[in-house]
């Protein structure tokens, strides 16, 4: 029960900090990757806030067991793959060309019209179509 | 300037968001990495707790939407061509590169992850390309 009350407390911050911040706001998002443009510094401000409680609670993991069960995930010890590249290459893609990231696509879902829930269910088919496509590029093979 | 100090606050209240959900539940919290293991059927034992995240987490904006008199402003844009493209591409590449902004971004770079530091900065240089493309093709 603490479990599921602890879930829906960190979404609701969540979406509390993606509202204030402005991250809902694909403008300000795209404005951050329009370098060649009139470039808008928030994002990082936004990033920098979220890494500061984030590298305390990292630090605070070790020597514990997380307070309502299960245990810490143990860093990956396997390097960057090609996975990992080409997935992030999509997403940037993606995320260039609409301004939204899964985060913010969730918060904005009930003021971000049809076109933000177009979006969702196009982002939820893009993630049923990674399953089949992560199998291809597995036993495609030889070029990690 | 506002706009630095809203987004520094925000982003606090994000990181607070992310810290909560690794000292109590244990978990890293990406948004993507949540819904997309109820969407694949990946998640098994702890579907309920994802679906309390994602209820909050779409729930309480809409609330403060609610009470908010300014007018809402997504800025979306009205291509539906793009929006699907985007969606589509931001799914697939989520998934088949572990996580997003919030997964890789936050909780990766906080634990200073070279798996979460590269893709930051591979999904981010991705997207100024893309952004530069689309001004260029004046789609912006």
């Amino acid at each position: 029960m603490m479990r599921i009350l602890t879930a829906a407390v960190c979404g609701a911050l969540f979406g509390i900090g993606l509202y204030l911040s402005g991250m809902t706001d694909t403008r300000k998002v795209q404005g951050f990757l329009d370098v060649t443009g009139t470039w808008d510094p928030t994002l990082m401000f936004v990033m920098g806030g979220a890494l500061l409680p984030m590298a305390i609670a990292w630090r605070l993991t070790q020597g514990r067991t997380p307070r309502y069960g299960g245990s810490f995930p143990a860093p990956l010890q396997h390097r960057p793959d090609r996975n990992l590249a080409t997935g992030a290459i999509l997403f940037g893609m993606g995320w260039g060309l609409a301004g939204l990231c899964p985060g913010p696509a969730m918060a904005s879902l009930s003021y971000g019209g049809s076109g933000g829930v177009i979006f969702l269910v196009a982002m939820i088919a893009g993630m049923l179509i990674a399953v089949p496509a992560r199998r291809r590029l597995d036993t495609a093979g030889g070029l990690t | 300037m506002t706009d630095w100090i809203a987004g520094a606050a925000g982003g606090l209240l994000i990181g607070c968001a992310a810290a909560l959900y690794l000292l109590g539940n244990g978990k890293i919290m990406g948004a993507s990495g949540i819904l997309g293991g109820l969407a694949d059927g990946t998640a098994r034992h702890d579907r309920v707790e994802r679906i309390a995240f994602i209820s909050a987490l779409v729930t309480v904006p809409a609330i403060i939407r609610a009470l908010d008199p300014t007018p809402a402003a997504t800025g979306l844009t009205g291509n539906i061509f793009l929006i699907v493209a985007a969606g589509l591409l931001v799914g697939l590449g989520t998934r088949l590169g572990n996580g997003c902004t919030s997964g890789h971004g936050v909780c990766g770079i906080s634990r200073l992850s070279i798996r979460g530091i590269v893709a930051t900065v591979t999904f981010i240089a991705a997207g100024m390309v893309t952004v530069a493309v689309l001004r260029f093709l004046g789609g912006l």
